[in-house]
């Protein structure tokens, strides 16, 4: 407490000063930062590190099963013998496996044609929503948010039971006599693609929305009266007014889909192939914690352009806010 | 404006609603099925919420999941809070990029990344595997989404009210509980509802980073799932869904409550 009467003493009424110089270089103030910036620092970024680092040892039958690799412990001259040996043998075994490469193109492809497919469901939700009467907008708003609340293991499971073979959408084609046969859905691409059109439709709904509430209607209508027909005039300004929704909300779907896994389990069964689901069998099937690691890293490196465009989205939209 | 809102925005959005809520309805209509088989019909039954109570290891894993989620969603909203703070304050300090970097990227980050990073971390330092490693895990995932929401709150925080408080004399840390926290705590209370949400929801960090003797909910669904499709898991899931409505309903009575309050003084204060 004694840093905030120091603040307090040195802290004159001048309205002009900026909230930083005016809760005084105190240590609080520092706190603010230090605080969350350490946690971060400790529990994310060094975390990826380490990831690098194991992903260059090997296999061991041992706890933690994995060779030793870089410790300081042993002195200067221990590190440089341990730096000799490191090895990219995981990463070479990637390359030689097939399967790897396969699951990597699979998970980009899928992630690719999930997100186009939840930007075409997501965007007429979004268009009818900023259009909606202003008084029900937050009520429609609470419904798009209220899914996210429930358990998405749970919402997962759900389609699971409606998707099997006896399930609950080939009992309705049946009974309506739309089909013959019952459709096989589950445990196929197609299945994910529905898991994660709907998992993720709310982080694509919700940047969307936020960028067609705030444009301009009249510019539509100004367009109208200059005779432009409807479909022109959304590509030519209603499209390209909510590019910044349509990338925040691509970007929110994209990233997390290239490495989901419960999608892939308990939708796709065991035939699909999706990079998240190898990494995952690789731990704990295999336990193989350095060909694991190594699988992170070229994720983590192909991902890196999508986050970093994440990122500037982000602090742009922040800017515009201000 | 009505008359802008044409038949088709309505069915996207009726369809698109349809689309969002058809599947956990179905969920909770099939959890008070009498018939063993989840999609076939057998008339109306509480039975599979009877056998979920008497399922120990059912009972025991929620236990788990509900102190792992009070605590790292306590925990988180602090740092989180604090986050954003810093990102909405503090323009200019040294290493500024890499903080939003680190607030932002655990966002998207896909969680199969986020786990086995925070495993390896939890080994490197020779931390037993159990409920506190899954705790941490969960602050450290959660923590970012609380700086987002309460972020959002602060930027559009009106920064003059703090000027007045100060200029009549209140000190940083009076201005800062009198003022500052109240007009964010919503974005605060909403934050932490999200981080106890998403804590009870994780599978997949959860695997990776518990130990023996802290299985969670998620966990056990998950298992329970790969065995095979049962009523008893959607009764669980079905409680889990309620419990969750019930917390959302709450806070948004209460922020209205709220709501109107201010508008009452806000009117008191006008006369007066």
């Amino acid at each position: 407490m004694s840093n905030i009467a120091v603040t307090d003493a040195a802290m004159p009424s001048t309205a002009a000063k900026p909230f930083l110089t005016r809760l005084g270089a105190g240590f609080v103030n520092r706190l603010v930062i230090i605080v969350p910036y350490l946690w971060l620092l400790f529990f994310f970024l060094i975390p990826f590190v380490i990831v690098f680092k194991i992903s260059l040892s090997q296999t061991a039958i041992a706890m933690p099963p994995y060779t030793p690799v870089l410790d300081f412990r042993e002195g200067i001259s221990g590190f440089f013998e341990r730096f000799r040996n490191l090895n990219f043998d995981n990463y070479v075994w990637l390359t030689q496996d097939a399967l790897y490469f396969k699951a990597y193109v699979t998970s980009l492809i899928i992630a690719a044609i999930s997100t186009v497919l939840t930007l075409l469901v997501g965007y007429p939700i979004a268009y009818g929503m900023a259009r909606a009467p202003a008084t029900i907008r937050p009520t429609l708003l609470m419904l798009v948010i209220l899914p996210f609340w429930t358990s998405f293991l749970i919402r997962v499971y759900a389609w699971i039971g409606i998707l099997k073979p006896e399930g609950l959408l080939n009992q309705l084609l049946l009974s309506l006599h739309i089909i013959n046969q019952p459709l096989v859905i589950l445990n196929t691409y197609t299945a994910i693609f529905i898991g994660i059109v709907y998992s993720y439709l709310p982080f694509m709904v919700l940047p969307l929305y936020s960028s067609l509430e705030k444009m301009d209607y009249s510019l539509i209508e100004a367009a109208k009266d200059l005779g432009c027909p409807p479909t022109s005039a959304f590509w030519k300004i209603t499209f390209p007014l909510s590019l910044p929704g349509v990338i925040a909300g691509c970007l929110l779907v994209f990233i997390p889909a290239v490495g989901e896994f419960v999608i892939p389990d308990l939708l796709g069964g065991s035939q699909t192939l999706m990079i998240g689901k190898t990494l995952w069998n690789e731990f704990f099937a295999n336990r193989d914690w350095p060909v694991s690691s190594a699988v992170a890293v070229i994720l983590l490196l192909l991902l890196t352009v999508p986050i970093m465009l994440f990122q500037q989205a982000q602090a742009r939209a922040q800017e515009q806010d201000k | 404006m009505n008359t802008t809102w044409s038949r088709f925005n309505v069915t996207s959005i009726v369809l698109g609603f349809a689309f969002l809520y058809l599947p956990i309805v179905l969920l909770i209509v099939f959890s008070f099925n009498e018939s063993k088989l989840v999609t076939v019909w057998g008339g109306f039954s509480t039975k599979w919420y009877v056998s979920l109570f008497h399922n120990q290891g059912l009972m025991d894993a929620t236990w788990v999941t509900a102190r792992v989620g009070v605590i790292s969603a306590t925990v988180a909203t602090v740092l989180g809070t604090l986050a954003a703070l810093t990102l909405t304050r503090y323009t200019r300090f040294r290493g500024r990029v890499l903080f939003s970097g680190m607030v932002f990227a655990p966002l998207v980050m896909p969680e199969v990344i986020t786990g086995l990073s925070l495993l390896l971390l939890f080994v490197a330092i020779g931390l037993d595997r159990g409920f506190f490693t899954v705790t941490l895990a969960h602050i450290t995932l959660t923590m970012c989404f609380v700086a987002v929401v309460v972020q959002s709150r602060l930027v559009s925080f009106d920064r003059s009210l703090e000027e007045a408080a100060m200029d009549l004399g209140a000190t940083p840390a009076k201005t800062f509980f009198q003022i500052t926290l109240p007009v964010i705590l919503p974005a605060i209370v909403s934050g932490w509802m999200l981080a106890f949400t998403l804590s009870l929801d994780d599978l997949v960090i959860a695997s990776f980073t518990s130990g023996p003797g802290a299985t969670t909910l998620p966990m056990k669904i998950y298992s329970q799932v790969r065995l095979g499709v049962t009523p008893e898991i959607n009764a669980a899931c079905t409680i889990l869904i309620a419990v969750v409505a019930v917390g959302v309903i709450l806070a948004s009575i209460a922020n209205k409550r709220r709501e109107v309050q201010r508008q009452l003084d806000e009117r008191a204060a006008q006369r007066g």
